[in-house]
């Protein structure tokens, strides 16, 4: 029996769990040996004229080594986007110059000895700001009284796309329109942001940090240095978690390089929780219009989303998230017409990256309530809406008005599996009581059905590498070019890697994120870990066993035909002659037994599913507990369910946290309101039910796993039940919508509202 | 996220700490558990030059019945109260408060003494013992005196203790089996109060509804003179000046001083000391 679809347990907790993992913080490393520590000095403003940064005082200052203001990196060209549609004044200068943008923005640097005296320095860097009216909401940029970038003449970052033509829903029969808040938040890793680097008397410079993507980070921190990528070695050490926010370099990475090479010394940086929060990356952010019409049958005629993107400050990977989200309106739904656009925009706030699920989960959002909001609107059931307008089952590919192509999908199965497991009309009548009964704790059932792009290629191609090495000890080492930070990918490829040659799963090591070593790699987001760089490590195996096959017949002097595989003894058995063979340790012994691969998927998959969530709404304090969330999540054929389920686990999770809790909060000044955990509404366990997973699996024909990602969809899917499920569990008060996070105030407010007979929307 | 630098000292009496206290004035700050003041100096919103660590000095903590009142000593960390026994039979209100305090971390690090004296409008231990009534009980260079609870807490971050007094022990009244009821609401398990309510005996005291924690005067009146559950605690916010942050504006912590009065004083009326 295969290995695959077991339950292997984690190979890599034991290690984590006791001595604990190596983060870039902990690293012992001689390489690093006195290094400095750096401090960054961030703007307390959001937007003002930087007039001056005095740091004599600082300079004086005990253990202060050296400090730097956006004079002494004059050599430095600003970091580009990156992205073509984003005017190039919009790039970011490595210490603010002449302005400051965000609060957190870059204004001067201090280098210490050690690390307590760079907070104590910091304090003393005194910055002169002119403040200037901050721009803090996509509404404020976008009437651009205020500019980020006056060279730029707009705040607008990109724009994708026209308006829907004036008569999109002509001939519909109801129209609703709604204006929804996809917010902000923070992707909260544990492991908060940190890097080091050291220059080698060759010349070259080695880089450890905190990454998603070794090879991506590299050549971008080569780019903005304006070096030889050939000169940069880059590391990533464990990592504590991710969720997007650590895709591509951040400035400050590629600062401890050019800092290690101005001070002739190592130095290492790690940010504070409170830093983080307001330096790292945060996700979703778009204010979206959604229009859907169609008949009172329930049919469903045309839909139209706009997007307004929240960027940022500085453009990052965030200003794309509207293509994704265009890319996915159509959803699991046979709407005949779908249209999307959108814009991204500047804002005096941090800048927006990805975050699990990126773009996707908005476009999830926003559709799964424009059909609730659809099916209160005509009086009908939301799960008979759905039924009415899935897109039925295929297996052949199928192309959606918004220009996805899907792979297979099972929408409709999917759903009924998940309202048959929460026994959906069981729930209803349930709730019909509680509301006959007026009680002041009601029921709320919330539906979501979604399909979403994992695999994608967002230019950095759909390939990945994997090289398979059998030493002659009997022990394996798979290198990859993703790159784990939780996802449990050492035990994954060590499965697939013995699936294939039979070398048990505890004598394989599976290396990453060194790009000496492994030069070419992917990374680890967009979900597509297992389907490209878990296809590549099979592939691998399964081309180290033809060679093996090929040296063993010429070391046994047999026809290659009469081999087979000895799965049990990892090894080359001749066939019909029992005790005739050769191990693949033996034939390592003999010379190298290495392959290097390369996996090309041809496509993107499109992993689907079906949830309910059932909330217990107090009407009169407006407070929502979940009480549970049934989820069916099919990513095709499942390698280790234990893996799948852990990430379904952390993706719900963080899903039902934007529904209920998360949110990044700004005054109208731009200063942030969350910046740190004990304002941040961070999901806890004790916010959560016990998930109830139901399992589907429909195979993709896109890779040899046929498998797909899982890696995000748990988020997707989660947050509009959820969301569904707080609107609809105070609907019969007259409440027809709520924005995100649904807070007790928010909710309660809705109901004052429809009860003293105003729209609350 | 890493405090300016200080002195250290750690008394072995609380003599000793008041000398301390003294000497060193302004400058100096008692540190117990550390749970409240920490994460101000980590934030360097607080900055004292000399800590004076009195969490080590012995016999500060206890729970024990003296006459008619319960006496508590202030080094007793809230998971101790929690689960203390006398403490659970003879004023149950308090160990339920303090089971509701942040999560076991905090509970297992910060002190009773700690909580009264920093005087946070949103914490729950005081919000009790004003609903319980009794004193507070510290000592200066002048010996040990009595303050009144309802003298003692005075507004944000401010008490009626003077720079040099140690707060080392609370006095509350026995209460036994008469009903009580302690309403926290909070969006996530382990949060501060956005608002609570402690109900015992016709008095009830509010959290985050003022600069401290303040008694719902108006709604005991109403008590006193046999108004209706609903009708006094329709008056519960009445005086007081609730403050708006994200997750409530005054109108909705109002709105919530009511109604988690009414629903106190049903449960404290009604199921009595069952309410546990
Ligand atoms: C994550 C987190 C969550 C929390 N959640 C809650 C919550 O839900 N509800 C709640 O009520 N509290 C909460 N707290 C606060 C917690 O209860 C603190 O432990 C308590 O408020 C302070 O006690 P401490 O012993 O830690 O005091 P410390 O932090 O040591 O001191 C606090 C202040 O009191 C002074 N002080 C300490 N002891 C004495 C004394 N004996 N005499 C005079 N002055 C003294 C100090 O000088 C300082 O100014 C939370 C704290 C944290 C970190």
């Amino acid at each position: 029996m295969s290995i695959l679809g077991t339950r292997v347990v984690r190979t890599e907790d034991p290690l984590f769990l006791t001595r604990g993992a190596t983060y870039t913080d902990d690293l012992v490393d001689d390489r690093l040996t006195g290094a400095l520590h750096v401090t960054f000095v961030r703007s307390q403003v959001a937007h003002g004229r930087l007039l001056s940064v005095d740091t004599s005082a600082a300079r004086e200052a005990p253990g202060v080594v050296a400090v730097y203001t956006a004079e002494d990196c004059a050599d430095l060209a600003p970091i580009p986007a990156g992205l073509p549609m984003v005017p190039p004044a919009m790039q970011r200068p490595w210490l603010a110059q002449g302005k400051v943008r965000f609060v957190g923005d870059i204004v001067a640097v201090v280098l210490t000895e050690e690390r307590y005296q760079g907070e104590d320095a910091a304090e003393l860097v005194s910055v002169d700001i002119d403040p200037l009216p901050a721009v803090v909401t996509t509404a404020d940029a976008a009437a651009g009284e205020v500019l980020l970038f006056e060279d730029a003449g707009t705040n607008v970052m990109a724009t994708f796309g026209e308006p829907a033509p004036a008569d999109f829903f002509s001939g519909c029969e109801v129209v609703v329109e709604q204006r929804m808040v996809n917010q902000r938040v923070a992707p909260v890793p544990l492991e908060t942001r940190a890097a080091a680097a050291a220059w080698g008397d060759d010349g070259r410079v080695t880089i450890w940090c905190t990454n998603q993507g070794a090879q991506q980070a590299k050549g971008e921190i080569a780019g903005w240095l304006g070096m030889d990528p050939a000169r940069v070695h880059l590391i990533t050490p464990d990592v504590g978690g991710g969720f997007g926010a650590k895709i591509g370099a951040d400035p400050e990475y590629a600062f401890t390089a050019w800092l290690a090479q101005r001070a002739g010394r190592p130095v290492r940086w790690t940010e504070n929780r409170s830093e983080n929060l307001v330096g790292m990356l945060h996700g979703r952010g778009q204010d979206q219009t959604v229009r859907i019409g169609g008949r009172r049958d329930g049919t469903i005629e045309a839909y139209s989303i706009a997007v307004d993107q929240d960027g940022g400050a500085y453009p990052r990977v965030g200003i794309i998230l509207p293509t994704l989200t265009m890319l996915m309106a159509a959803a699991t739904y046979a709407f005949p017409k779908v249209h999307a656009h959108g814009r991204a925009l500047a804002t005096n706030t941090t800048s927006i990256g990805a975050y699990r699920g990126a773009g996707r989960p908005e476009a999830t959002a926003a559709v799964e309530r424009a059909i609730d909001l659809f099916a209160a609107e005509i009086g009908m059931d939301p799960a008979e809406v759905r039924r009415k307008n899935l897109v039925p089952s295929f297996s052949e590919p199928h192309t959606t008005p918004s220009g996805a192509t899907y792979d297979s999908g099972e929408y409709t199965a999917a759903l009924e599996k998940a309202l048959e497991a929460a026994g959906y009309d069981e729930l209803r009548a349930e709730q019909a009581r509680r509301r006959e009964r007026g009680e002041a704790r009601q029921l709320g059932i919330g539906l979501s059905t979604y399909v979403e792009i994992t695999g994608a290629d967002t230019g950095l191609g759909s390939a990945e590498s994997a090289e398979l090495e059998v030493h002659a000890d009997g022990t394996a080492t798979v290198l990859t070019g993703t790159s784990p930070h939780g996802q449990g990918h050492a035990t994954a490829w060590a499965m697939l890697a013995s699936d294939q040659t039979g070398i048990p799963v505890e004598k394989i090591t599976v290396l990453h994120g060194d790009t000496d070593r492994i030069p070419r790699g992917g990374g680890t987001m967009g979900s597509r870990s297992l389907q490209q760089g878990g296809a590549a490590v099979h592939q691998a195996a399964v081309e180290l066993v033809a060679l093996a096959k090929q040296r063993a017949a010429e070391r046994l002097e047999v026809d290659a035909a009469d081999l087979e595989l000895d799965l049990a003894g990892a090894g080359l058995a001749v066939r019909g002659t029992p005790g005739a063979g050769v191990t693949l340790a033996e034939l390592a012994a003999d010379e190298p037994l290495l392959v290097q691969t390369r996996f090309e998927a041809a496509a993107p998959t499109f992993p689907f599913g079906a949830h309910v969530a059932v909330v217990e709404v107090d009407v009169e304090s407006g407070k929502a507990e979940l009480q549970r969330l049934v989820a069916v999540d099919d990513a095709g054929t499942i390698v280790n369910p234990l893996l799948a389920e852990g990430q379904r686990h952390g993706g719900y999770a963080q899903g039902v946290a934007q529904a209920l809790l998360e949110e990044v909060l700004y005054d109208a000044d731009g200063n942030p309101q969350t910046s740190t955990l004990a304002d941040y509404p961070f999901v806890s366990a004790t916010e959560l039910p016990s998930f109830e997973l139901v399992d589907m699996a429909t195979p993709t024909p896109i890779n040899p796993l046929g498998a797909k990602g899982i890696g995000e969809a748990g988020t997707i899917g989660s947050t509009p039940a959820v969301h569904n499920a707080v609107i609809d569990a105070v609907a019969h008060l007259g409440v027809r919508h709520i924005d995100m996070p649904t807070t007790p105030m928010k909710v309660w407010r809705a109901i004052q509202q429809a009860q003293q007979g105003g729209s609350n929307a | 996220m890493i405090p300016g630098a200080f002195e250290y000292v750690r008394p072995g009496t609380v003599e000793e700490a008041v000398a301390a206290l003294v000497e060193h004035g302004d400058d100096a700050k008692l540190i117990a558990g550390g749970h409240s003041l920490l994460p101000l100096m980590k934030l360097r919103l607080a900055m004292p030059a000399v800590l004076v660590d009195i969490s080590r000095i012995p016999d500060l903590s206890y729970v024990r019945v003296e006459g008619d009142e319960v006496a508590i000593g202030a080094g007793t960390r809230h998971f101790e109260l929690e689960k203390d026994d006398v403490a659970r039979a003879e004023v149950p209100i308090l160990p339920y408060a303090a089971s509701q305090v942040g999560d076991p971390q905090v509970r297992h690090r910060g002190t009773l003494g700690g909580t009264v004296a920093h005087s946070d409008p949103a914490s729950d231990l005081p919000t009790a013992l004003l609903a319980l009534g009794g004193s507070v009980v510290v000592q200066g260079p002048g010996g040990r005196r009595s303050i009144p609870m309802t003298e003692f807490w005075l507004g944000f971050y401010e008490t009626a203790l003077a720079e040099d007094e140690v707060v080392v022990e609370v006095r509350v009244p026995r209460t036994g089996s008469a009903g009580w009821a302690y309403e926290k609401f909070t969006r996530r398990a382990n949060d501060w109060p956005i608002v609570a309510v402690a109900a015992v005996e016709g008095r009830v005291a509010l959290a985050n509804m003022a600069g401290a924690v303040v008694r719902a005067t108006a709604t005991e009146e109403a008590l006193a003179r046999g108004a209706s559950i609903a009708e006094a605690a329709g008056l519960a916010d009445e005086g007081t000046s609730p403050s708006s942050d994200m997750h409530a504006d005054p109108e909705y912590r109002r709105h919530l001083a009511r109604l988690l009065t009414r629903r106190a004083l049903e449960k404290a009326s009604g199921a009595g000391a069952a309410a546990a």
